[in-house]
């Protein structure tokens, strides 16, 4: 069995409760941080650790800690992004639905890490469940000590609210999330300032993802070295893959960082294969916004290595021939999928989570879903390719926030390794309408690279 | 966007008031605003939707102006700014639930009820709308139902069938 580190007691019945949390060890991470370390060494610790921003940017959260600034008499904020809104990602919503106190416990050793006396769960308004769960959780541990005023005797006081969010994407960007905190509209805020000199009503501010705080009890109970030596290069430790799409087994799995993508999609320890005895056609690894790769890529990088679950084997090839680890939402097509279709799904995604503030991602987005669905639809013509291209390359890298890109990456992925296909859909339109482009020469072995 | 043709005339109780209060107590001193959202929520789930008075009220009850609470609600998707049916079917139509088949399920939706997405049954019990990802992709197709939010996962023709019948006669 593959190693848990935060889904360690996923089993245990009545893992949801504080007794039961308390009696499998949890809180540890508290008792040790608060009773034998200073913050800066619960910051060093996790430095060590290597542990990179689980929500999609990969970022290290020491040092994105260490760069809080800590002016006198200023308040300093933890804010919990649980907004998961990324297609395809679902495994912050697992966690807090099954073992909220693990997000609680690292809440606390990160508020203490940080010095922050008021701290923030946003979770998306939709969770509505979940956000009932946590305020049950926070009232559990508010009794038995570990949260409110001098918390285990230690004179540190700490409390956390759940604010819930009401159904927009871009909230997950975290200056957005900052201002729907506010109680104003998420649209993103231009940086610098970042949120570490200017978050929160304008004071230090660190936003980690779910799954990022929840990954410090770990770090703490075990020491950030242990952490690091989990996981290839600087990928360290476990992480929480969101699988979907036409797979055996869709669900959220725990993996140590390293395994390959094959044995993820194929071992009956992870998704048992694709549904229905298909064959698979393509992967987005790392939720919507990452590139689309056909099989012959997912499985192997351009240069014949096996492709692995870790940030730099995901990125190898850069855009050309490689994605990237994202939030984990790995979702998976199988041969009976259409590739124009989806990317038209994914553009009106962003057309309509687009906030509107800048002109490029605002207007671009609909004119790429517009284009799309012209094209799915049968009206289109070969010159909407180089169209798309030129749209979705004026967007990437001409907006405030990473929306633009996250819009843009998937259509300029899809025509990079489905021009035939999109190609047929223009050519063909009576067939396109009736049936599917097919698996083609998808999953075919790659010629090798001649250098 | 704002319902101009529909109004309602609503009044805040006192069980709804406190809980307001409650959510205030989270934020600093003169930071009210950030309650915004929460409350919505609360107005929202008693009443159905939002009324423009009902707006007004809480821009009232929060010291802030109405365009405040306007723009927000105008801005999150989960805010209904139109009278619904008593039951709002929410069906998840982003790129994974429709490998598996959610679009079949939105068809199905509109056939059952004999409604366009969006609009309301005549015994004015239920109404449809697609919502982008739900963060649920792994159990696809969902669809959710609030005030609370309630899931309903691996969805087929014969469990959307099952889930109306249970609230029409729930309601009966």
């Amino acid at each position: 069995m593959a190693r848990k580190l935060l889904l360690t007691h996923i089993d245990v019945p009545g893992i949801q409760t504080f007794e039961v949390y308390r009696q499998q060890g949890g809180y540890r991470a508290v008792e040790k941080v608060l009773k034998t370390m200073s913050p800066d060494d619960v910051v060093e610790e996790v430095k060590k650790s290597g542990l990179r921003g689980r929500g999609g940017a990969g970022f290290p959260t020491g040092m994105k800690w260490s760069f809080l600034a800590k002016p006198e008499g200023v308040p300093r904020y933890l804010v919990c992004n649980g907004d998961e809104s990324e297609p395809g990602t679902f495994k912050d919503r697992f966690l807090m639905t099954h073992i909220p106190h693990a997000l609680l416990e690292g809440m606390i050793v990160s508020s203490y890490a940080l010095g922050a006396h008021t701290s923030y769960i946003y979770v998306r308004g939709e969770m509505m469940p979940q956000i009932r769960i946590l305020e049950r959780a926070i009232q559990e541990a508010k009794a038995a000590g570990f949260l409110g005023n001098n918390i285990l005797g230690s004179g540190y006081d700490l409390e956390i609210y759940v604010q819930p969010g009401a159904g927009a994407y871009i909230c997950g960007e975290e200056t957005a999330l900052l201002e729907s905190l506010e109680g104003k509209r998420g649209n993103p805020r231009i940086k610098p300032p970042f949120p570490a000199i200017a978050g929160l009503y304008g004071c230090p501010t660190v936003v980690n993802n779910v799954e990022s705080i929840a990954a410090t009890v770990p770090i703490i109970n075990d020491g950030g070295e242990e952490y690091a030596k989990i996981g290839i290069e600087r990928s360290t430790g476990t992480k929480l893959i969101s699988a979907s799409g036409n797979l055996v087994k869709p669900g959220v799995y725990e993996i140590d960082l390293g395994l390959s993508v094959e044995e993820f999609i194929y071992s009956d320890e992870y998704c048992g294969g694709i549904a229905n005895g298909k064959r698979l056609k393509a992967v987005v690894p790392g939720g919507s916004s990452v590139p689309i790769l056909p099989t012959n890529l997912i499985l192997k990088t351009a240069n014949g290595n096996s492709r692995l679950m870790t940030y730099e084997s995901l990125a190898d090839g850069g855009f050309q021939t490689g994605s990237s680890m994202g939030s984990g939402g790995f979702i998976a097509f199988d041969e009976d999928q259409c590739i124009v279709r989806n990317t038209w799904n994914f553009s009106r995604f962003y057309h309509h989570e687009s906030c509107g503030q800048c002109s490029p991602c605002r207007e671009g987005t609909g004119w790429m879903e517009k284009v799309l669905h012209k094209i799915e639809t049968g009206h289109g013509d070969l010159s909407d390719i180089e169209l798309l291209w030129d749209i979705q390359r004026r967007i990437e890298g001409n907006t405030i926030c990473p929306l633009g890109d996250a819009a843009a990456w998937p259509v300029a992925a899809a025509i990079r390794h489905f021009r035939d296909e999109f190609e047929w859909h223009i050519n063909h339109p009576e067939d396109a309408l009736t049936r599917n482009y097919g698996l083609a020469h998808y999953a075919d072995p790659l010629a090798p690279i001649v250098s | 966007m704002l319902s101009v043709k529909h109004n309602e005339i609503v009044e805040f109780s006192s069980t709804l008031l406190d809980q307001f209060a409650e959510v205030v107590a989270r934020f600093p001193e003169g930071r009210q605003k950030s309650a915004l959202l929460p409350i919505l929520h609360l107005v929202q789930a008693e009443f159905g939707w939002l009324s423009p008075d009902a707006m007004n009220k809480v821009a009232g009850y929060l010291g802030i102006e109405p365009i405040e609470v306007y723009e927000v609600a105008t801005f999150y998707t989960m805010y209904l700014l139109q009278p619904q049916g008593k039951y709002v079917l929410e069906v998840c139509r982003t790129g994974p639930c429709c490998l598996v088949g959610a679009e079949r399920i939105m068809t199905h939706l509109e056939n059952k009820l004999g409604v366009k997405e969006g609009e309301v049954t005549a015994d004015g019990l239920f109404s449809w709308r697609g919502v982008e990802c739900l963060a649920a992709c792994g159990y696809g197709p969902v669809l959710q139902i609030g005030p609370e939010y309630t899931f309903y996962e691996n969805l087929t023709e014969a469990s959307v069938d099952q889930l109306i019948d249970d609230l029409s006669s729930k309601t009966n």
